[in-house]
């Protein structure tokens, strides 16, 4: 005679409810790594857009002929004050018939009311400044926020500029005897707007004999016995690299 | 015992609205209310997830078993909204750059887990889809009122950059009514956020309690 086996229902088991969670966490973890696979390079080809976009805004136009995405230097920052999140300052260089016209790089602002501001200069290798754009800040929307394009051309008022125009001391509000406006009811942020497009400039003083380096193109073969070829141990490179990354 | 469609689409948008009753998502409604044009992208983008998320709960609440449901209803809904955050960047990226922000706050949206326990987990489908797009729609409601209050008192114009949002045959309803200058600025800034909640909420009492006068 058979003892009827008392099979407990699926949902009832004490396993159950573990089971369920680990496979809905498979579930929604597979969908996410397939979902980001297939959005992998569009969202890619959409930042690249965005910057070349905020470069097109710092560099005119006219006067290159090289993709300026297409390798940037890389330049190891200290990773406290660096602008972006892998510590590597990128500077694109807009070049012609492969003579450096215009680079742009770009530069921290610590002093904001909210917090630090993110600046894109673009400058000649004279070191005078074709424009600047503010990339995001936190400052208090209708008083500080002035510094944005699209609300006011106040950051129009850098291009042309150099570090000798106006004189060093005169790098500051006009309420301060300065060359630059304030705003109403605001004056730390376009001061720190200023202070940082200045410090962006010295930056450029010191490091310019180096960006400057004229941009041999090498094929992708030789890329790896160059780096130690054009080592000539007679110029001291800060840690510098020219490599072609995709990352931006 | 499954409400009517009537009843369920009543609740939704008026009677229990979800900011305006039921007191929930005040975090996202509060992050991005400074426009009209924010408002109505995220009750949007709110009002996607809101019907996905139902959709799958009403279809596995017979597999869920009840001492796991909130992790789970967690998962569904932050694997949502992060694809949703995936896919709007890559393919309608002038949108995801206004509202990318605020994107990883609808996971926090106590509206869409609160939709998923109390109505989607309880009842069948067709219900549960109608309760999420209504509660998606009367969130968005909320949203794009309270943005237009703030925006109006605060910078002057209404629905300002809604042809980013929505495509440029849409920048017609851009309206300017006074320069920025004169605005108030308060209203902008999170405190702003919470007076005119509070008056929205109070306006929407005296026009229940008028109308039950009348009818009494």
């Amino acid at each position: 005679m058979n003892i009827p086996i008392k099979t407990k229902p699926l949902q009832a088991r004490l396993s159950y409810p573990g089971l369920l969670l680990g496979a809905t966490a498979l579930l929604a973890t597979s969908l996410l790594s397939g979902m980001h696979q297939v959005t992998k390079s569009a969202i890619a080809e959409r930042l690249a857009e965005d910057l070349q976009a905020s470069l097109g805004q710092v560099i005119p136009d006219a006067g290159y002929d090289n993709d300026l995405l297409a390798s940037p230097l890389l330049i190891k920052t200290d990773p406290i004050n660096s602008p972006t999140p892998d510590g590597l300052l990128r500077v694109y260089r807009a070049t012609r018939q492969g003579e450096i016209r215009a680079l742009a790089f770009r530069q921290v602002a610590p002093g904001g009311y909210g917090g630090p501001i993110q600046l894109l200069l673009g400058v000649d290798p004279n070191g005078k400044l074709l424009g600047v754009r503010v990339l995001s800040h936190k400052e208090t929307p209708g008083l500080g926020d002035k510094l944005e394009r699209a609300k006011s051309d106040w950051i129009e008022s850098f291009t042309g500029r150099s570090l000798d125009n106006p004189t060093p001391s005169q790098w500051t509000v006009k309420k301060q005897g300065g060359q630059f406006d304030q705003f109403t009811g605001a004056t730390i942020t376009p001061k720190a707007v200023i202070l940082g497009v200045k410090a962006g400039l010295q930056w450029f003083e010191q490091q310019q004999r180096l960006l400057l380096l004229p941009i041999v193109p090498k094929p992708l073969a030789a890329l790896e016995s160059a780096t130690s070829e054009t080592t000539d141990p007679s110029t001291h490179y800060p840690p510098l690299e020219d490599a072609h990354d995709p990352l931006l | 015992m499954t409400p009517s469609y009537r009843q369920i689409i009543g609740d939704g948008l008026w009677y229990n609205n979800v900011v305006f009753s039921q007191f929930l998502a005040l975090c996202p409604l509060l992050a991005v209310t400074s426009t009209a044009t924010n408002g109505l992208g995220m009750g949007l983008a709110s009002t996607v997830v809101m019907l996905c998320s139902s959709l799958l709960v009403s279809l596995c609440r017979k597999l869920i078993s009840k001492e796991v449901r909130i992790p789970i209803f967690i998962l569904i809904i932050a694997t949502l909204v992060t694809l949703v955050d995936l896919a709007m960047n890559a393919w309608v990226h002038e949108m995801h750059k206004v509202l990318g922000l605020f994107i990883p706050l609808i996971v926090t949206n106590c509206m869409i887990l609160g939709r998923a326990e109390a109505f989607a987990f309880r009842h069948p489908l067709l219900p549960a889809l109608l309760d999420g797009l209504m509660m998606g729609l009367g969130f968005t409601l909320a949203l794009v009122l309270l943005g237009a209050v703030r925006e109006v008192l605060g910078s002057g114009t209404l629905f300002a950059h809604a042809g980013l949002l929505l495509g440029p045959a849409f920048s017609g309803i851009e309206i300017t009514l006074f320069a920025a200058d004169q605005g108030l600025l308060l209203m902008l800034l999170p405190p702003g956020g919470f007076l005119a909640l509070g008056l929205l909420i109070a306006a929407k009492r005296l026009l229940e309690r008028a109308v039950q006068q009348k009818s009494a």
